[in-house]
């Protein structure tokens, strides 16, 4: 075995080729592996907009639909309610909803189409558990001015779920797609754009 | 080399072993012609698959809009054409993404039949193109069946011949023969083969393509991804083949040390 | 760099090892084909592992939701399909490359003194492997996975005195039920294959304490060089590594050609009557085990009598691991035998693929006595094995590697 006969560059290049192209292999060969994560077809199915009817929702009274496997909330909102809104602005992280959070069409000061209805996923921005509806003035302390209050680590929310300042949660609770097919009936899942 | 003698053997012995392995049915199958590319026949075969079975039969492993994209009912951008789907192949309110179910009553079918039309999502992979080219077109006339009707293929099945207005009106031909009975023979009668007494809606062959692109559909819903799957295979035999030339070269490279 | 590995090594020998088992660890340098397929095995092993705990993220183990989650895996998971078949052909593979590499011991008393453990531990593995073959088979829940089971388990029903019980125990239920799916599936997951890798490292760990047998069947370990290396011996690596590697490229063509053009090779890989969901009401006209135990299910069928068939069986599979004391053969290469051994060997592959192939066809009268004769011949190439051994003229053994 004369070491001086050893054509070492070859030997480089085709270890180097045979690293590449093995490399290569094994990348294509994580593809299935790694996209069988991913939702199937029938996660995707079941991903369906949702039909709520809220003619018999009162004023101040919320109810819970389930949408992708996630609360949903609506609540039609009281007049107080939606006066109160402007008030909370100087306690809140993001009072102008700059961060997308919602549809460009629910960016405005109710975060919603029609101000007194209110529609949001009802998960914490935090770490995702959901929050407590929690209207009560004063029921947290004697400057609660009604909201939402997450039980695991205490963020709160105001009542068009913009977060408050000095909680865990970086950000407003999002506001889903949605339009109405009639006035008390709400699509969720599905902005208002003619489907093609 | 005695490896590839054994080897030898073995195939020979194989072989002779194979020969006393004589052929199952009676009745030698007809070929059906399969060719998943050809989107049309795929659709007249799904066509024919809702208008004719789907009321009995369901194909609950597929859901209509992955068979839409995969018989070819797709936009300009390789996207499911959602209206050309629901126009033509969903009879149901089914919405696109569900499955292939049939409106057909479990309870009701029993009566009527005696048994539950089966599923076919994976008929064709069960039973094979040829088995059910042969087995569609070979129902014939038969009064002494509760609904009027047999199949040479498969006798005293509980199915009616739903095909009839299309095929027209089949009878069998019986022949006698003798068979070796109690010391001496008896006769019995057996099917010669089927004819066409009133001719339907098709001609023959007519009926026959019609058949085999239903065919064609149920081995297309047995298994969607075959396409696919034979089209990344070539990708991937390609790659090896380089692979395997790249890692060649590097085996011979070092072994050269090897006195 | 240096530094770190060295403050590992004093803590952990992974360059002991490293050299043990790879670098320094010096095998013949005659290998042939033939010695491709422990690799082979070993990759194939990795593959049944990895595709398997994927396919455990979407396999439902309960008789109302096991065949529709194996379509749910066909359809609608993302490259569920070939998660699948990879897992399906891999098993057919892995027999093959089983079979294959315990051929090759008995073309070259691989299996014979010192390497009689390394034997042993294989044979367990190969036991083991048609558990876990088994276990698996039931999983998809059609009509081969149910009536299957039920054959197999109902062969414990022939155990005298106690059959019954045990059967009604190994079930779990008065069939083939619910119970009987999840316990096949813990133990095809978990408890086979924790065994098997068990088994595998100390098969390696044997082999490379008395070192690898050759073609040529003699000791590489007789004749060293003055730096105490054998003159027949390389380093496994680089030179078996990349040879290896090359050999399991060639393997990946067939095996990736199998999965992605004939994944079910014709209903030998995966049975057309599969398809079909499991009906415990009606048995399929046709039915065979797949194609890797027919020959056991052969012999099962080719004697008469309930009992005395599951004993032919069990005792095909149980007189293998005698086999390093059958064989009374001064020399341990087929090439240096005599013409006795090369006969042998030639009627118990006949025999062997013969069962193999009868097993997968319906039984008629002639070929119930071709499988009971074959049955016959298999059994004496071992019990025949100490005279014809001892008997024959050998040729002699050269002392270096041809």
């Amino acid at each position: 075995m004369a070491k001086d006969e050893v054509n070492q560059s070859r030997r480089r290049f085709l270890i180097a080729a045979t690293s590449v192209l093995g490399g290569i292999g094994a990348a294509f060969t994580s593809v299935p592996f790694a996209s069988s994560w991913w939702p199937s077809a029938r996660a995707k199915a079941a991903d369906a907009p949702v039909e709520a009817d809220i003619g018999k929702l009162e004023p101040g009274q919320q109810m819970t639909i389930e949408w992708r496997g996630k609360p949903v909330w609506i609540i039609r909102r009281s007049d107080e309610m939606l006066q109160a809104l402007a008030r909370n602005e100087e306690r809140l992280r993001d009072p102008e909803s700059i961060v997308d959070q919602q549809p460009s069409y629910a960016k405005n000061l109710y975060r919603s189409i029609k101000p007194e209805i209110l529609v949001l996923i009802g998960v914490c921005t935090h770490l995702g558990c959901s929050p407590k509806y929690r209207p009560d003035i004063g029921g947290l302390g004697k400057d609660w001015p009604g909201g939402f209050y997450c039980p695991c680590h205490g963020s709160t929310f105001d009542m068009s779920g913009r977060v408050f300042k000095g909680v865990p949660a970086p950000l407003n609770m999002e506001v889903p797609p949605y339009h109405f097919v009639k006035n008390d009936v709400i699509v969720i899942g599905v902005d208002n754009v003619t489907q093609g | 080399m005695l490896g590839k003698l054994l080897l030898q053997g073995a195939l020979l012995f194989v072989l002779v072993t194979a020969s006393f392995a004589s052929g199952g049915s009676e009745l030698p199958l007809k070929h059906a012609d399969i060719n998943l590319h050809d989107q049309a026949r795929l659709q007249r075969g799904a066509k024919l698959f809702m208008n004719y079975c789907a009321g009995c039969h369901s194909l609950k492993y597929m859901r209509y809009n992955q068979m839409a994209v995969g018989i070819g009912l797709v936009d300009d951008d390789n996207k499911l054409d959602q209206s050309l789907l629901i126009q033509n192949l969903i009879f149901t309110n089914a919405k696109p993404a569900s499955s292939i179910l049939s409106a057909i009553d479990i309870k009701a079918s029993q009566q009527w039949f005696g048994v539950e039309p089966p599923d076919l999502s994976l008929i064709a992979r069960q039973r094979g193109a040829d088995w059910l080219f042969t087995y569609l077109t070979t129902f014939y006339r038969d009064d002494d069946r509760p609904l009027g009707s047999n199949n040479w293929l498969s006798q005293d099945v509980a199915m009616p011949n739903v095909l009839a207005n299309l095929q027209g009106e089949q009878v069998a031909v019986m022949g006698v023969k003798k068979i070796p009975w109690d010391g001496g023979t008896k006769d019995i009668e057996y099917i010669k083969h089927l004819q066409i007494l009133k001719v339907g809606e098709m001609s023959e062959q007519e009926f026959n393509s019609a058949i085999n692109d239903v065919v064609n559909f149920l081995v297309y819903v047995g298994e969607p991804v075959q396409l696919q799957r034979k089209s990344i295979g070539y990708g991937v035999l390609l790659f090896l083949l380089l692979l395997a030339g790249v890692t060649f070269m590097l085996k011979r490279e070092y072994w050269r040390d090897i006195k | 760099m240096k530094g770190l590995s060295n403050w590992i090594s004093l803590r952990f020998p992974f360059q002991r090892i490293w050299r043990t088992h790879i670098s320094e660890y010096y095998t013949p340098k005659n290998f042939n084909i033939w010695y491709f397929f422990g690799s082979l095995a070993l990759f194939v092993l990795v593959n049944q592992i990895i595709t398997g705990i994927w396919l455990t993220m979407y396999y439902t183990p309960t008789v109302a939701g096991a065949f529709d989650s194996i379509e749910y895996i066909m359809r609608d998971v993302n490259y569920g399909w070939l998660l699948r078949y990879l897992h399906s052909t891999g098993a057919s593979a892995f027999f093959l490359v089983v079979y294959l590499h315990m051929f090759r011991s008995l073309l070259y008393g691989s299996y014979k003194s010192p390497r009689e453990v390394v034997w042993i531990l294989g044979m367990l593995l190969y036991t083991a492997l048609m558990a876990e073959a088994f276990f698996g088979y039931l999983l998809p829940w059609g009509q081969m996975s149910f009536w299957g089971a039920q054959v197999i388990t109902s062969l414990f029903g022939a155990v005298p005195f106690v059959g019954k019980s045990l059967m009604l125990f190994l079930r779990g239920d008065f069939n083939v039920a619910d119970a009987t799916l999840h316990r096949f599936f813990s133990l095809h997951v978990i408890a086979v294959p924790l065994f098997l890798c068990l088994l595998v490292w100390m098969h390696i760990i044997a082999l490379h304490e008395v070192g690898s047998n050759n073609p040529d069947g003699l000791d590489i370990n007789k004749l060293k060089d003055e730096s105490g290396k054998p003159v027949d011996g390389i380093p496994f690596h680089p030179y078996y590594t990349v040879k290896n590697i090359w050999g399991l490229v060639v393997f990946l063509i067939v095996f990736l050609g199998i999965v992605f053009f004939f994944p079910t090779m014709g209903g030998y890989f995966l049975e057309h009557a599969n398809f079909l969901p499991a009906n415990p009401l009606s048995t399929p006209d046709h039915i065979a085990p797949v194609w890797y135990l027919t020959p056991f299910y052969s012999i099962l069928r080719a004697v008469p009598d309930k009992l005395m068939g599951v004993c032919a069986m069990a005792g095909s599979i149980a007189i293998l691991y005698a086999l390093p004391w059958l064989d009374r053969s001064p020399v341990r290469s087929i090439r240096y035998r005599g013409i006795f051994s090369k006969i042998a060997l030639s009627i118990f592959v006949i025999s062997f693929v013969g069962l193999g192939y009868l097993g997968t066809i319906n039984v008629t009268p002639l070929r119930q006595y071709l499988a009971q004769l074959f049955c016959v011949l298999y059994f004496a190439f071992f019990l025949l094995m100490p005279f014809y051994t001892r008997f024959e003229k050998t040729k002699p053994v050269p002392t270096r590697v041809t």
